[in-house]
């Protein structure tokens, strides 16, 4: 395998790793809105994710440092062409990330409520944002000689990027509800539970729908229906057994299958884009690939040097923080602190 | 070209906006974990106290640095794609390495830190703060090398129409990182210390919590008087390294359009005039040039003129000056800063070796606006050191014209840099709120429900865990 490749599969990995840790941050973040009733139920959601959602973000800063060292390439293209959406994205996660601090720092109903809508909008919006983006890109974007992007409202929105977009959203928020019902007790892990299930059905639409969008908009399936086909299927099948598990309070159980169908998807644009990083609508001879993107050999040995030294030790330190805090909040009142 | 010019207000501002609190993290968290040291070793639970109550400052402070930071790492590609094509082989890899190395040191641990202070022992507690520090100051050095390769391209050879790294060695021994990365630091170092002192200062002025806010005042003395020589022998080094690799942001910053005498003298101020390339009215201090060029009384400095000819004759027909005055004003707010903290440090430690640091009523009310003076001092040396680099983006290989995203139009541009200003806006004034509220507050009255001051969650974390 060439090193460029070998980059491509890391980038995807921290998108993965993304998807997979931050999706169940932005789910307790939208879980604010819906599952809580109070101020204290508001306070034992955001504790389950307080010490981890920081660093869980990182993957996602990590992933675009990736792509400028690799992929120089694509890393201005991408940021450059959507332009837009990623000031949203950017405002979104400001809110977010400031609101998680600023919230408790005034004795205000008027000041939290605020910041509030600050998490829930910061947690909502970010995933959309993904979800479009990487859609859009598996679909093609306007792609021109020059490697520049000039897209248009269209290009970002149409059927299948908002699929795609709701599609995060909704396996995010199913997937941030089955956190909660791992990491609380009583009331709340059992609201958690009854949410779950009846988004289940809704995530699960979308989930159908966006997988036969894929194949419609896409050559996805086509050119990689060797790997896809079988992925899909096999998150379909898991995705269809959920609904039992949840039911019956396997709760690991559950939120690794949200975790795994995630994962799937996200994997799957990074399938259905090889060995090509862009495609273009304009010419396909337009079409940016992994090796015209990347940076030269001496960097890639370098920054493979060091991915390879530095990942495990995050990996093991990153485990460590969870085993840390691996216990449910109780809802004692006097032991809120946890 | 009012795309160029868009993206470089934006660039300039949410730059300078997020390099406000940078150098406060770096610095509160050095003190932090200080303090947290002195508890471990000395027992005493007034060290813990004085963790607890810096660190709601610094946290509060955090958060605000992380969110700004996030932009930083994305604009490269938003609004300077032609420069991220051109540099992303060398300049991208200490992004990446930073990120992987320093962004998830610091994220991991702090949140290990608020919420494990019942969950660890004080030693592990203590190491979580440590590598928070650790994780800062690694985050710096990265970007810095970065930097360093704009103001000073090494390490890279041109191919494949862009500059690709050949040489990480040379890259890390840069020598303007090894000038920047120092100085930088000692800046952060200060801009903490003297946060520390100031808000200590306005405390034994009430003569609220005098013991507590006297040892405050020590180790924010101790720590500032580091930060502030630091700097001064640093900047010092930054001149000498200007000298051969960047004589025309010298110059610039002296104003001198004709090659100066020998020995050359410092410029404290004069009048220029851009348009004529003329400087009048200087007062100037004699052989002081040369000695901080060359650590010699004598020696003399090129002018913008002599350099500009040279220029044009490697690069071709323009105009290489980097804009003359702020460069030059820039360099002197910057040093001015630093010459006054020194002297505050110096002057506070006297008074606290005499213990009349408390009753000193001058200098304590000083030291409340010299809080703002490190802030001052970084965002005019960053001033100096990018606006002199004009007009290139990276030093004699791209000129920033060239280097901003071609598909990016100047509306979106102007869309971004209103919402960033509008909401960096609101992000500073909540701080300053936050801030006025917590120092209004104090230490010693929070019972109860005020463990939200240290805890971003209001549920634990320090303020709770050292029972």
């Amino acid at each position: 395998m060439a090193l460029s490749d070998l980059w491509f599969v890391l980038i995807a990995v921290l998108f993965i790793g993304f998807i997979f840790l931050e999706g169940f941050d932005f789910g307790v973040g939208m879980s604010l809105k819906f599952l809580a009733k109070d101020e204290r139920d508001k306070r034992i959601l955001i504790h389950t994710i307080g010490p981890v959602w920081d660093a869980n973000e990182v993957w996602l800063i990590t992933a675009g440092g990736a792509m400028f060292a690799a992929f120089p390439h694509w890393y201005a293209t991408v940021f450059s062409g959507y332009y837009l959406p990623f000031v949203v994205l950017l405002m979104a996660l400001i809110a977010r990330g400031v609101a998680f601090e600023f919230r408790e720092k005034v004795d205000s109903p008027k000041w939290v409520n605020v910041w509030d809508w600050a998490i829930f909008a910061g947690s909502t919006l970010p995933p959309f944002l993904l979800g479009v983006l990487f859609t859009s890109m598996l679909k093609g974007m306007p792609v021109d000689g020059d490697m520049n992007l000039y897209a248009g409202f269209l290009d970002f929105v149409n059927v299948y990027t908002v699929v795609g977009g709701i599609t995060f959203v909704l396996l995010s928020y199913l997937h941030g509800l089955l956190f909660v019902t791992l990491k609380t007790e009583g009331s709340m892990r059992k609201r958690a539970k009854e949410a779950a299930l009846k988004i289940y059905w809704a995530a699960g639409a979308s989930v159908l729908l966006f997988t036969g969008l894929t194949a419609v908009y896409t050559n996805a399936f086509a050119d990689r229906g060797a790997v896809l086909i079988p992925l899909f299927a096999v998150v379909l099948v898991l995705y269809a057994l959920l609904h039992g598990f949840i039911a019956k309070g396997r709760e690991a159980f559950s939120f690794t299958i949200t975790g795994i169908t995630l994962i799937a998807i996200m994997a799957s644009f990074f399938i259905g884009l090889f060995p090509n990083v862009m495609i273009s609508t304009i010419d396909s001879a337009f079409n940016m690939t992994i090796r015209e993107a990347a940076s030269g050999q001496y960097s890639l040995k370098l920054m493979t040097f060091v991915a390879l030294t530095m990942v495990p030790i995050v990996i093991a330190y990153t485990i460590w923080s969870y085993y840390i805090f691996r216990k449910r909040l109780t809802e004692d009142a006097d032991h809120l602190e946890y | 070209m009012e795309e160029v010019l868009l993206s470089r207000i934006q660039f300039a501002s949410t730059t300078l906006f997020h390099f406000i609190f940078v150098p406060l993290s770096i610095g509160l968290a050095l003190i932090i974990a200080i303090m947290q040291t002195l508890y471990v070793v000395k027992k005493k639970e007034i060290y813990m106290k004085m963790t607890k109550f810096w660190s709601v400052f610094f946290l509060i402070n955090f958060a605000i640095g992380v969110v700004t930071g996030i932009f930083q790492e994305f604009q490269f590609g938003m609004n300077w794609s032609a420069y991220s094509r051109f540099v992303g082989d060398i300049f991208g890899a200490p992004l990446a390495v930073e990120a992987l190395l320093a962004f998830f040191l610091e994220s991991t641990f702090i949140g290990i830190w608020i919420f494990g202070a019942d969950k660890l022992s004080k030693k592990l507690h203590l190491a979580s703060i440590w590598l928070v520090s650790i994780g800062t100051v690694l985050s710096a050095f990265w970007i810095l090398a970065a930097n360093s390769f704009m103001q000073n391209p090494v390490g890279y050879v041109l191919q494949n129409g862009r500059a690709e790294m050949n040489d990480i060695i040379a890259l890390l021994t840069n020598e303007k990182l090894w000038v920047a990365f120092p100085h930088t630091i000692f800046g952060s170092i200060a801009t903490g210390a003297f946060f520390v002192i100031g808000v200590s200062a306005f405390y034994l002025l009430k003569e609220r919590q005098v013991d507590f806010f006297r040892k405050s005042m020590t180790i924010g003395l101790l720590v500032g008087l580091v930060g502030g020589m630091g700097l001064a022998f640093t900047g010092h080094s930054q001149a000498q390294y200007l000298m051969h690799a960047q004589p025309m942001k010298m110059a610039a910053a002296e104003g001198l359009w004709e090659d100066s005498g020998d020995p050359a003298a410092w410029t404290v101020i004069a009048k220029i005039d851009s348009k004529d390339r003329i400087t009048t009215g200087r007062i100037e201090i004699p052989y002081l040039l040369s000695y901080l060029s060359y650590n010699e009384f004598s020696g003399k400095v090129l002018g913008m003129d002599t350099l500009n000819k040279q220029m044009i004759e490697k690069y071709g027909e323009g105009d290489y000056i980097p804009p003359v005055k702020t460069t030059f004003w820039s360099f002197r707010i910057m040093a001015g800063t630093g010459g006054a903290l020194v002297g505050a440090s110096l002057l506070g430690l006297l008074l606290l070796f005499r213990k009349k640091i408390a009753s000193s009523t001058l200098y304590l009310k000083l030291m409340i606006p010299v809080i703002f003076l490190p802030f001052i001092g970084n965002s005019f040396g960053w001033i100096m050191s990018e606006m002199g680099r004009q007009p290139w983006v990276v030093n004699g290989l791209m000129k920033t014209a060239d280097a901003i995203s071609p598909n990016v139009s100047a509306g979106s541009i102007l869309f971004s840099l209103i919402s960033f200003s509008t909401i960096y806006t609101i992000l500073g004034i909540i701080m300053v709120v936050l801030f006025v509220k917590v120092i209004q507050r104090g230490p010693e009255e929070r019972k109860k429900q005020d463990v939200s001051i240290t805890d971003p969650f209001n549920v634990g974390g320090v303020a709770d865990g050292t029972k």
